[in-house]
């Protein structure tokens, strides 16, 4: 699946997105692989109460499953208007 | 109902009038309008607004339908830059048109409300003493909560 990161998720990561190969079946699952890969990762997803998920483009939880998935996207709370 | 999300500027008073004209039958529009506005102490060069291309334009279509039915709008208009904005320029533009008042104020505000925490944008604002991401404010999320 294609997972995303905006704002300074994305600068901590040092990406604005990639293909990722999993068998995660929620969020949290997918979260904690990504954390155990390399401190960019963990660092930024150390705090989850500061960031927002959207599963295929619909503002989500870390509970949501996986299960055919196409886009995970991590970001900060918003700020616009 | 027209929602944009666009890097170029907008004319404002073309906007307002060219939304305004196509409503005779609507007694009251409002508009609301975001400017990007310098820091007091620490003067901005400029702010950077960031958003998640396909996602911000259905977030924005479904907040505004949403406003539509929930305050019986004839119509309404939703117009939010991204890029790199200067201090004075336009960052963003809501206006409604409804039959009274109340419901066209009510209806701006619900979904300035809206676009503050649940559109995905972010600012970004940089300064003589370097870039830092605005931080969303508690008080953002709890206005949802009179909805």
């Amino acid at each position: 699946m294609d997972v995303l990161y905006f704002a300074w998720v994305r600068e901590r990561i040092g990406l604005p997105r990639e293909q990722v190969q999993t068998q995660a079946a929620t969020v949290a699952d997918l979260v904690a692989e990504l954390s155990a890969r390399e401190e960019r990762y963990a660092l930024a997803f150390s705090d989850l109460s500061a960031l927002r998920v959207a599963v295929d483009q619909e503002l989500s939880d870390f509970s949501a499953p996986l299960d055919g998935v196409r886009e995970v996207a991590f970001f900060p709370p918003m700020t616009g208007g | 109902m027209r929602v944009s999300v666009q890097e170029a500027p907008f004319d404002l008073g073309q906007e307002t009038s060219d939304f305004a004209s196509g409503h005779k039958d609507l007694g009251a529009i409002v508009t609301f309008t975001g400017v990007v506005r310098d820091l007091p102490d620490d003067p901005l060069e400029a702010m950077e607004i960031e958003h998640y291309p396909g996602m911000t334009e259905a977030a924005l279509r479904e907040m505004a339908q949403t406003a539509m039915e929930r305050f019986s709008l004839g119509d309404a208009l939703v117009i939010h830059r991204h890029g790199r904005l200067l201090p004075g320029e336009q960052i963003m533009m809501v206006a409604t048109a409804a039959r009274h008042r109340k419901d066209a104020f009510e209806a701006a505000e619900f979904l300035m409300d809206y676009l503050k925490s649940r559109a995905p944008f972010w600012k970004r604002e940089i300064s003589g003493k370097g870039a830092s991401w605005v931080v969303s404010k508690d008080e953002d999320e709890a206005a949802l909560k009179r909805w």
